[in-house]
This record gives C-alpha cells, structure tokens and sequence, in this order.
C-alpha cells in the first residue's frame, strides 16, 4: 500500500488521477476502521490532511460553502445558525473525538445510508462541487447518492466542497438510535421550511438503499400549506395533513431488517418522526411570523 | 514455609490510628495515576526484541467437518515462520478446559461454533501474519446446526459431543444436555392448592458479553531449556497454567506466568484466550511471540453470559405470602463446557430470589449447542434467574393488588432463613432494609428536560438524548424496583484458596512490608486493598507489592466477588503471623524493659510496637535490624459442600451477598427509546474496605445491568448460529450519556465468618439492576416485556 502525500489541491488531483483507484482519507474515522478490520486494502491511500484549503468554509451568496475536511464540531460551534438541520445532524456523530476528525466531505464520499449528514444535506438542499484534472462541477445532491455505498464521483474525481443552502426557515434533524450517543442511526429524519420557495424538503436515512427524499410527502404538504395559507398565517397545517404527511413519510422508505432495527421498526419511527419535527418547525416559523407580525 | 489457615487467627488488635491509609479508608489506587494519564502497560502494550506475531485463523461456519487443510501457500509466504494445525500439537492432551476438558486448542476435523480455531500463524509482522492466514485453505462440509432446547433434544440431532467422559454426562437426559441440577424442598405440588393466585410466566435473557475493554492478548517468551515465560492478561494464573502445560508437554514448573496489565475482564478472561497458542508459536519458532486480538476477534475470544429460557410458576396467599415456587432454566452453553456446570448450580440454587419459600420444585439444565461458548460473566447464573423472579415478583403483586416492594417486603429472606437448598442463611441478609432504603428515597423531579427560562427543551435529559427526537412528546415516567442474591466465593465443596507471602523488613531506617500473591488485579481494585491491610495490620506507611505470578502458589480466580474476601483473607492472616513474629523477637529483645511486654494487646502502628492504650514499647526498626519477617500462607473460607444431584439440597454457598434497586425511567412510548433517569442502589458489604472502590463497583456492576437491560446483546442467525454483530459498532454499551445518577447506599452489616466481616460486592449490583429498569419501563408502558434487552421494535409493536 502506498501512501500519497499530496501538499496542494492541484498535486492531490494529479494523484487521484494517476490512480483513480486511491482512497481518499482526511479525518480517518471511517477509512481508518475499514483498514483496521481488513475490510480495505487498497493499492493507494490519498491522504488530504496537508491540504489546507479543504479545511475552511465561507458564505458564498445563498451558500455555505463547507470544504470537505471541515470537522463536524466546526459546523456545530460556527454554522448552527445558518445550517441548523446540519448542526444537530452533525451533534449526533459519533463522540466529541470522531467530530474533531471526521467531515461532511467523508460522509459523502462513504455514501453510506446511514450517514449522518445526508437527511439534512437533501432537506436544506446542497450541492457537491466535485473536482478532476479534467475541471469543477457541482452535482445537486439529489443526484448524487447512486446506490449503497456508491455516489456520482468518476473515479478521478475528489469532492472538493459541499455547498449548503442556508436556511430560510426552520430546520429539524432527528435520529433513532438504540442508545443516547454514539450510535449509527437506525434511521433517521430532517425536515426543512423553504418560506422563501414556499416549500419544504425532506431527507431520510437508513432506510433505504441510499439516503433519500420523500418527494411524494413534499407535494402533499406543500400543496396543504398553499391551501390552507398557512406561509401567509403562520398556523399550522391541519393534524390529518401531518398525520398523512408523516405516512407518506414512512411510504418512502424502503428498509431492511438487520441488526440494528427491523423494517417495520424503521417504517414506525420515521412517521413519527416526521410528525415530530413537522411540528416543531412549524411552531418555530409560526412563532417567527407572529413576531415579524408584532414588530410590523 | 506455607502454613495453612482455616480461620483467621483471633485478634483483639483494633485499627491503628497512627498509619494513614488502613482499611475502611478511600486509599487511592497503587495504580491509579498511571491508568488515567495514560501510562499505564496493559497486555497489548508488551514488546519483545525480535518477537514474532501470533494470528489465529478461525472457523467462518459454526458446525461443519473439515474435509482438507493446506497450510502449503501460508507456509511459502515471506515472512512467516510457523504455521500450526492440530497435526502440530506437541503432547496427547489436546483439550483444555475450566472444568471439563472439551475445547481442542486447534479443530482436528470439526468445529462446533462460529470462530472455533482451526490455525496458527507466526510472523514478522501483523499483517503478514493475517495475509498467511488467509492463505490457509480449508475445506469445510457444512453440517445442520442446533440452537436451542427442541433442536438440540430432537430426535436424530447431532450430538455435540459423542464420547464424553466427564462427571455429569452419566445422569444427563440427553448427551446434548451438559448438565442438569434440580431443587426439591417441601411439597409444592401440595403447597399449590393453597395459593389463592397462581402465575406463570416464560422469560427470554439474551446473550451478554463483557465487553472488556483491553482485547485478549499477551507475549510468550522461550527460554534455552525448552521452557517458555508467558505473560498475559488473566484472571487466574494457576488456574491457566494447569490447562496450558500439559498441552505443551511441558511440567507446569517450566511454564512461568505473570500477569500483564489486564484492561478489564468480568469474567471474561477466566477461560483461556490466546495463551496456549502464543506458547505452542513460541516453542516451535524459538522467538518471543505476541498474540493482540482485535476487537473483532474479541468477540470470538472468549466466552460470553448464558442466554436462556425460563419459565415461573409463583403461587401466593391473599395475604401475600409465597406460597411455592416451580420453575425451569435452561441456559445456552454453546459448544464447549466452560463453566456452565458451575453455572447451573448458581442458576438453580439461587433461583428463587433473596425470598423465603419451603415449598420448591425446580431444575436448571445446560444445553451444548452450535452457538458460541458461554461461560462466566458478573453475576453467574444468578443474574438470568433474577430477571425472571422479579418479573414474577411484580406481576403476583399485581395480581394480589400489593404494593410490589411490600409484598417483597412480607417474603424477603432474612438471617437464619432456609434456602431451597437446605442450607440456613447465618449472617445478615437485609433484603427488606435494602428494599426499604431505595424506597425510601426521594424521587428525581418529573420532567426533568424542562429549565426555567430556556428556550427549549433539554434534550440531553430526554429519551434519545442529542438525537433530537423528541422534546417531551409521547414521554411516560415509569419506576420500578428490584433486589438479587448472589453467592460469594467458589461454591459446591470447591477447594477455594488463597495464597499470600508478607515480608516485613527495614530499608533506610523505615519499616517496609511486601505483599506477594498471584491475585489478578482486574481493575477492582484488589492491590490497593492489599496494601490498606498490610497498614492496618503491620502499622507500617511503606507497602511494596510484588507482580502477580506462578512463583508463589495460588491466589484463586479474580471472580465471584470472592477476592477480596479470599485473597485478602490470606494476605491478612500473613500480616498477622508476621506481626506475631515481630512481637515474639521483641519480646525477646525488648520484653524486660517494660511489664506491657508479657501482657495481650499489643499492636503495630506507625512503625512501632505499641500497647492498646497507645504507649509505644519499641521501634520496629529497632526489633527487626537486619532480619526479615517472612510468612506465608494458605488461606481458606469454610468448606462448601455439593448439590445433592437430585434433590439439591446442599450447604453450597458460603456467604450470599444482597443489592437492591430502583429504577427511574422516562420513556417515549411512540418511538420506544428509553433514558433511565436514576438507578439507585443499596447494598450490604459487610464492611467497606474501600469505600471509594466499593462505590465504583457497584456503580459498575449497575451500568453493566442497566447495558442488559436496555442495549447489550449478541446476535446469533438461529438458522446458521453465526454472530451478526461482533463489533462495537453493534454490539452497544452504555456511554455516559446513558448513566444516569447513581445514588448509594452502602450498609456494613459485618459477617462473622468472614475477615473484616466483609461481604464480596461486585457481583450483586448486576443482578438487580437489570429487572429493575425492565419494571420501570412495564410501568411506564404497561407492556408485559418478558425479554431482555428490550429493543425499540418491544416498545412500539412493530418488531
């Protein structure tokens, strides 16, 4: 095994296109575990710690642009404002020590169901911004989860940034585990307010082949919040709109049984789920307008 | 020159007050400042110049024949150095075994288990060592596998073991069945027509691993007469050292032990691990060899707690009083023996709970099974049983309208009750105060995520914690209460002994004494209780202890609660002959220059011979000059007895020890995630040697209950009983922030029997502790929950 140092984002990509087949590692924390347990052996490990600029964020207009080694504590102690869905996504990772390490930037390039960060990513909305020698592009990240453990990277190519909608509006993150910290989602759930769009977004974990949205759910509820004016009142939707929100929630998923939850389990927990954090955004932005309104 | 010692020796000698640092104080640990700096040498830290690593490889199926193995490509990759089969073993025994010798060292032609070892590899390096053994080809002939009590009865099952030859297999019902051990007492088919209520319940307890966190490992050293040193970490080095070198072929002379660092062990470490493999690569390669499980292999590496099925019959008065008692435990041995005899005889002697009944049929039996090996574990035997009595317990008071503690209350056992067994209870059993005392204390506020000026919840107070998933919806309180009985100390007429050798001895001025015993320090704490007796005992501040080895004889096993008690009860009859050999030359020295000389009383603190009234007579230094003070000796409880085979009537036990617990729950009854707001404890000790370390460990042992409760579990496919989940990824534990606050309360109701009068503490707290958060959570949901531990899927129907 031969391991790649590369001292600039340009020499990492040279060397990620020299051997397309090198792994990427920054934080460790999940490439680490694999090699420790000889699940990998692969001929190159790319190491990107001494790239310096894959460690900053900045705003970019409407965006948060999150280089790909920012640690998870960095995105709970300095964007919790801006992405909230993603901060408390980024809360529930492992222990204080793996948040120190591991990033956004590995969570997308493992592609795993049960990452953390991939409900709040398709709620609040996010592009990747993938990089080769060949150039620079954005992949929506709805297009970008391809299967288990697979994502839309060529096989040149390094994820170079994650780029975050901020938020317009409240954002919820929840995730069931079998203990209260340090534990893989058995499933999980956000849910973002789009006030701006009038819409709202959804992202579901482990319980499914790759993470998704509940698209279907998406169209009802924003379809009901139209109807019933609820952007204009602040009121909430009706408790059957929730209830069947919440439904179509869980007809989203598609789980398995395995050892950490059987289907059923997941199916239950992720309406609940959505039932939950429907109502807790909704109290917040309803909060939100009638104070707009008293102030106005 | 061992002298042997069936009591300790009478003494009026009361705790010195000039040496800080005696017993009944919080000592700090000898150990302590190197194991949280970080410092500290565990087992996997050992390094040897030119050591060679050891790898096992293991079985992937759990039952099948192996048709071929070909260690030719592992044998030709660079690097290696030894590649060891079964073909390989040195010597005609090749089994080895806690108490029947079943399990081979290496599989001839069939494994039983997932992960069985099939072969050796020694190697420059680790990963070549792993790559070597990947390149051994085996070729397996899968067979049908049994995993529980109809598949492992049925007609035409495999029979696990077809020839054997050990004790219980002539009374068995079916060769399957490793052991089986009923308990009659009075007539329960007659005390049942007099219950007003009768119930019944069947109960499922899951199998529970230690999970210690420092893997299995150590380093075996060759010496230049075909001899090796072996250094690793154990729970009992004697008892290691009897099965290790009759494999090797060796005298056990030639084989030397030493205990390396051990990170953690719960009963874990009492089977052999790695240690006859690293001496067998060591032997053959001539080079040092290491052997460090990773924590994969861990879960493979040792035995794990019995999984069973129990079913209760409870019948009572409407007064409230117990009137019988049937039941049947059938635990999950997996393949090999280990210690399921022992179990059994703990299961179904303590099957009962800490309760008086005359009236009492019950059995418990062991099966051999394809699923992995089970053996010791905190609590043995007692721990399942506890789970399915206090479930009982609740639902007969239930059903009787009582109060739960208060129907306990009315059938708690007390000192001078009479087990199932026969054999009367003669020192304190406060099961009712113990009850009383958590009752009594007052409960943690409701609701706690709710602060005053906060904007929102909590929810680090809440179910589900900083997974956010819910800010007080669908929340119920729920509290429950639980009390256990666990014997102390080896049972059914084991020879159960301690070794100890006390030296006292004058360097630079100062009186120093040095404890010498092969007791393994687990973690409990046991070097510092040895250290707090010699100063009680000898008055002096300076105590040395030797590393734990096989130079001195044996200090018995590191388990059932029993070393402080055993251990400390020879290190303290040492300390008293050395002190009585000290008094003997000083008198002889000394004895006319003050009439005090010839009379009793007279003690050792702070360095000098002083009378009862604190008149110092000499100086230590003085009495001894150039001359050491050496004893050793061998220190036994009372004899125990056996389990009649049929009946089970039998002075078993020699000391039984009591924890009581209540458990405060919030549960979130629509997502079925469970925070445990407060365990709290009460607990009879006997007496606190230490009671900063008896706090801890019964912390411990509660965290440990509350992980079966709710989390720790290993998964086995029934249809192919291999193990789904063998990682920490998987197999969870509780964290902190699943440990609620501990509250204990610790009472010392002194045994007479017992040095100190002492009561072993480690084990009970995990006892209670498990049916106490299951009724606090039947309480909060109103779910019968029959099984632990209760997953989320239990909680919400949806499993």
């Amino acid at each position: 095994m031969e391991f790649l140092r590369p001292t600039s984002w340009s020499e990492a990509l040279a060397a990620k296109a020299a051997h397309p087949e090198a792994v990427p590692l920054a934080g460790g924390t999940d490439v680490m575990v694999q090699l420790n347990f000889d699940h990998l052996r692969p001929a190159h490990l790319l190491d990107l710690g001494r790239v310096a600029e894959l460690g900053t964020h900045e705003r970019d207009g409407a965006q948060v642009r999150i280089g790909a080694s920012v640690p998870y504590t960095t995105l709970i102690e300095e964007l919790r404002e801006e992405l909230p869905a993603l901060a408390l996504a980024a809360h529930t990772v492992a222990s204080p020590q793996i948040r120190n390490r591991g990033s956004v930037g590995g969570n997308l390039g493992t592609a795993s169901p049960a990452g953390d960060a991939h409900p709040a990513l398709l709620a609040a909305g996010a592009e990747v911004e993938a990089e080769s020698v060949r150039g620079r592009r954005r992949i929506p990240i709805d297009d970008f989860y391809t299967g288990v453990k697979r994502n839309a990277l060529a096989p040149d190519e390094l994820i170079r940034a994650v780029r975050v909608d901020r938020a317009t509006g409240p954002q919820q993150f929840a995730k069931v585990g079998t203990r209260n910290a340090m534990v893989i989602a058995v499933c999980a759930f956000s849910l973002a307010l789009h006030p701006d769009r009038r819409s709202v977004r959804t992202g579901i974990g482990s319980a499914a082949p790759t993470p998704v949205r509940a698209g279907a759910a998406e169209d009802f509820l924003t379809a009901v919040l139209d109807e019933h004016r609820c952007w204009e009142t602040g009121r909430p939707p009706p408790p059957s709109a929730a209830a069947r929100f919440a439904q179509l929630c869980a007809e989203a998923c598609r789980p398995i049984d395995d050892v950490r939850g059987t289907a059923d389990y997941r199916r239950h927990a992720v309406a609940v789920l959505a039932r939950r954090t429907l109502h807790w955004t909704w109290t917040s932005y309803g909060e939100r307008a009638r104070s707009t309104e008293g102030a106005a | 020159m061992a002298t042997r010692a069936t009591k300790t020796t009478d003494t009026t000698w009361l705790r010195p007050t000039g040496t800080p640092g005696g017993i009944g104080e919080s000592a700090p640990r000898p150990d302590g400042t190197l194991k949280v700096t970080g410092e500290f040498a565990y087992s996997s830290d050992m390094w040897h110049e030119d050591m060679l690593w050891g790898r096992l490889l293991r079985a992937p199926l759990a039952h099948a024949e192996i048709v071929s193995l070909d260690t030719t490509e592992a044998l030709a990759l660079s690097g290696v150095h030894a590649v060891l089969t079964y073909e390989d073993l040195p010597a005609p025994v090749r089994h080895y075994g806690l108490e029947i010798q079943d399990t081979p060292v290496l599989a001839r032609d069939r494994v039983r288990h997932h992960g069985e070892p099939v072969a050796l590899v020694a190697a420059d390096h680790p990963e070549i060592a792993r790559r070597a053994a990947a390149l051994i080809r085996v070729e397996y002939r899968e067979l049908p596998v049994v995993t529980d009590e109809s598949s492992a009865t049925a007609p035409g099952a495999p029979v696990l073991h077809p020839d054997r030859e050990d004790p219980h297999a002539p009374h068995v019902p079916h060769p399957n069945i490793l052991h089986r051990q009923p308990v009659l007492r009075g007539d329960a088919e007659a005390a049942a027509a007099r219950a007003d209520v009768i119930v019944r319940g069947d109960y499922e307890f899951g199998m529970q691993d230690q999970a210690f966190l420092g893997p299995e490992s150590g380093l075996a050293v060759p010496d230049e007469d075909g001899g090796v040193d072996l250094y690793v970490a154990t729970q009992w080095l004697h008892s290691d050292l009897r099965q290790i070198a009759p494999v090797l072929g060796l005298p056990e002379e030639r084989v030397r032990m030493t205990l390396a660092g051990v990170g953690g062990a719960f009963g874990g470490r009492e089977d052999l691990s790695m240690q006859i493999h690293a001496c067998l690569l060591a032997l053959r390669t001539g080079r040092p060899v290491k052997m460090v499980y990773d924590r994969f292999e861990s879960f493979f590496g040792h035995v794990h707690r019995h999984p069973a099925r129990l079913h209760y019959e409870h019948g009572a008065t409407r007064d409230g009083r117990l009137t019988h008692v049937r039941c049947r435990i059938v635990l999950d041995g997996g393949a090999y023996a280990s210690t399921s005899a022992a179990v059994v005889g703990n299961a179904a002697s303590l099957a009962l709970g800490p309760y008086a009944v005359e009236d009492v049929a019950l059995e418990a039996l062991a099966l051999y099974t394809n699923n992995p090996p089970c053996g010791a574990m905190r609590g043995f035997g007692a721990v399942q049983a506890c789970f399915a009595y206090e479930a009982q317990m609740d639902k007969v008071a239930a059903e009787l309208g009582l109060d739960p503690v208060e129907f306990r209350r009315i059938n708690a056992m007390e000192q001078g009750t009479v087990m199932p067994t026969g054999q009367r209870v003669d020192s304190p059993a406060p099961v009712a105060e113990l009850l009383r005392r958590v009752k009594a204390r007052p409960l943690p506020p409701a609701e706690p995520w709710r602060s005053e000026g906060a904007d929102g919840p909590d929810i680090r107070l809440l179910p589900g914690g900083l997974s956010n998933t819910t800010h007080g919806e669908g929340v119920v309180r729920g509290v429950g209460y639980a009390v256990g009985i666990k014997n102390v100390g080896f049972s059914e007429g084991f020879d159960d002994y301690s070794t100890a050798r006390v030296r006292l001895e004058v360097l630079g001025g100062e009186p120093v004494a040095t404890v010498h015993t092969a007791m393994a320090e687990v973690g409990q704490g046991g070097v510092t209780v040895h250290t707090q007796i010699a100063r009680t005992e000898l008055g002096v501040q300076r105590v040395a202890l030797r590393p734990a080895d096989t130079a001195i004889g044996s200090a018995g096993s590191t388990s059932a609660s029993r070393q402080t008690y055993v251990t400390g009860g020879a290190v303290r009859e040492a300390c008293v002959q050395v002190r009585a050999e000290v008094l003997a030359r000083g008198r002889r020295r000394f004895g006319d220059r003050h009439p005090a000389w010839s009379g009793p009383g007279l003690g050792l603190d702070g360095g000098k011979v002083v009378t009862a009234e604190g008149e110092v007579l000499a100086a230590v230094a003085d009495i001894l000059g150039e001359e050491a003070v050496e004893q050793e000796v061998e220190w036994r409880h009372r004899p125990t007895r056996p389990f009649d085979r049929h009946s089970g009537q039998g002075d078993g036990h020699v000391q039984y020890s009591f924890a009581a617990h209540r458990a405060v729950v919030d549960v979130d009854t629509e997502l079925g995630l469970v925070r445990v707001v407060e365990l709290a404890c009460a607990q009879d000790v006997g007496k606190a040697m230490n009671p900063q370390a008896v706090v801890g460990q019964i912390q411990g042992g509660t965290v440990q209950g509350l992980g079966m409760a709710l989390m720790e579990e290993i998964l086995v496919d029934p249809a192919t009983a291999q193990v789904r989940n063998p990682s920490f990824t998987d197999y969870l534990i509780p964290t902190i922030l699943d440990t609620p606050e501990l509250p204990v309360d610790v009472l010392e109701l002194a045994d007479p029997h017992a040095p100190y009068g002492l009561r072993g503490a480690g084990e009970a707290p995990t006892l209670s502790a498990t049916p106490a958060v299951l009724a606090a959570v039947r309480a909060a949901t109103g779910l019968a929950l029959t099984r632990t531990p209760v997953r989320p899927e239990h909680l919400t129907g949806s499993g």
